[in-house]
């Protein structure tokens, strides 16, 4: 057998869940969609001695809207999230980005709360979920906390989530109006890791200035990374050519810190990032001038 | 001693009882356990799409899944597809007359891709059948019959 032998449990309650992961501790992990963990185990890399799998836990499968914001279970399946209609209306960078995020049979399984817990830097969602400044509700046995987005993701594969705590809900506040988005990514194949990735979102004001401008990177450092002075070099302007230019070089050149890998060098994936940052920026200006006229 | 788990499960209709360790993959499951070695393994580790069956009717990869989440659940692997030798699946049907295999190691998976992917996409463009089989690693043919045999299943799936 491909994995090292391990206790299992298939809790069908978020408090038994939560009970078991704080009895088992760190000899415990959550399985959520399995479609990082279980190949990781498949290697032998990692031997949880107890795997709490959390499939049959109904209550954290859902997406609702609520006034304002959205509210998603942390076990909803990314295939849901791809066909939501309500996600698609509300949040269209999220679904924008669905389609890339790995391959049909994998979104059928893998979930929200699932690749967020495993902060990959090279994933979409952490990228969308900071982009969005969703906000992420953890629980242990004794009470919940938030957590927003920013403080959340700490490093590689590494969350600010303690030993006995899981992530239960994801809060995406609504886009507001006059707002533009854009996901834009370059994989060898499709569905495989991308190269290099960018989310955009951008709002303007009424003369068509630029309010606030978001630039987040997959596969440009040790998480999802944002380039803040790129962002803020667009705010209080009406973006043109050269602004969008700056914006570019500085979030390429400047801000983001892309390793390389066996299939790309960090100098192409700082080409990348700033070929991207002009193509997701003047798609997402498209999009909030056309919410301008709206 | 290693601790066991039962495992009731649906396969193509049929239903199976079985106790397993906890870490056999479902994928070793179907071939080892029930003796249903149509599900091809190949890189055992969510790459290569060759292990693709349909839980409950979707599309997943078993060697992803440990057999012991399958419980209670509806498998259906390539098996399930032919009703006999002689009367093959309009799908496994169009892969043979469009030459969509060659060595046949991916097969099953692709065919278990496609089943669902057809029936909610029943007039697909090429990009949304290349899309579809983006998952699925075929290292003889080249895809473009593979292509070929998607698109003339859409038709006589109609």
């Amino acid at each position: 057998m491909k994995p090292a032998p391990f206790e299992y449990y298939a809790p069908d309650s978020i408090e038994q869940a939560l009970d078991l992961l704080r009895e088992h501790g760190e000899s415990a992990r959550l399985l959520a969609g399995g479609q990082s963990l279980v190949p990781t185990m498949n290697f032998r890399v990692v031997q949880p001695g107890v795997l709490i799998d959390l499939n049959r836990v109904e209550e954290l499968k859902y997406i609702r809207e609520e006034d304002a914001t959205l509210r998603i279970g942390a076990m909803t399946r990314e295939r849901e999230l791809e066909v939501d209609p309500v996600i698609a209306r509300k949040t269209p960078l999220l679904a924008e980005a669905m389609p890339h995020v790995a391959h049909p049979q994998i979104r059928n399984r893998g979930t929200l709360g699932g690749s967020l817990a495993n902060a990959d830097p090279a994933a979409e969602l952490p990228v969308i979920m900071l982009a969005l400044r969703a906000r992420l509700k953890v629980r242990n046995a004794d009470g919940e906390r938030w957590v927003g987005a920013r403080e959340f993701f700490v490093g590689m594969f590494a969350t600010d989530l303690a030993a006995d705590e899981m992530l239960v809900e994801i809060e995406l506040p609504s886009t507001p109006p006059r707002t533009g988005w854009s996901f834009m990514e370059v994989a060898p194949r499709a569905g495989d890791y991308a190269l290099m990735g960018v989310a955009a979102l951008v709002t303007l004001d009424e003369e068509r200035r630029c309010t606030q401008a978001r630039l987040v990177y997959l596969n440009a450092g040790d998480g999802p990374v944002e380039a803040k002075e790129a962002g803020s070099a667009l705010e209080g302007k009406i973006p043109d050519a050269e602004s969008i230019n700056e914006a570019a070089e500085l979030a390429s050149q400047k801000e983001i810190n892309p390793f390389g890998n066996i299939h790309t060098s960090p100098e192409f994936q700082r080409h990348l990032a700033g070929v991207l940052t002009r193509k997701t920026l003047n798609q997402a200006l498209e999009r909030a001038q056309g919410n301008v006229l709206q | 001693m290693t601790q066991t788990y039962a495992v009731a499960v649906t396969v193509n209709g049929v239903s199976y009882k079985r106790t397993v360790e906890a870490r056999m993959l479902l994928s070793d499951f179907l071939r080892h356990e029930l003796g249903l070695t149509g599900t091809h393994v190949g890189c055992e580790h969510g790459v290569c799409g060759a292990c693709t069956i349909l839980l409950d009717g979707e599309s997943v990869r078993s060697c992803l899944m440990f057999a012991v989440q399958a419980d209670g659940h509806n498998v259906t692997t390539v098996e399930g597809l032919a009703h006999d030798r002689d009367d093959l699946h309009p799908l496994q049907q169009a892969f043979w007359e469009a030459h969509g295999l060659q060595c046949g190691y991916c097969t099953p998976g692709i065919l278990m891709t496609l089943i669902p992917f057809l029936k909610q996409t029943p007039d697909p463009t090429e990009e949304e059948i290349r899309h579809a089989l983006s998952g699925n690693l075929c290292r003889c043919t080249g895809y473009q019959h593979i292509v070929d045999a998607v698109k003339l299943a859409a038709v006589k799936m109609k």
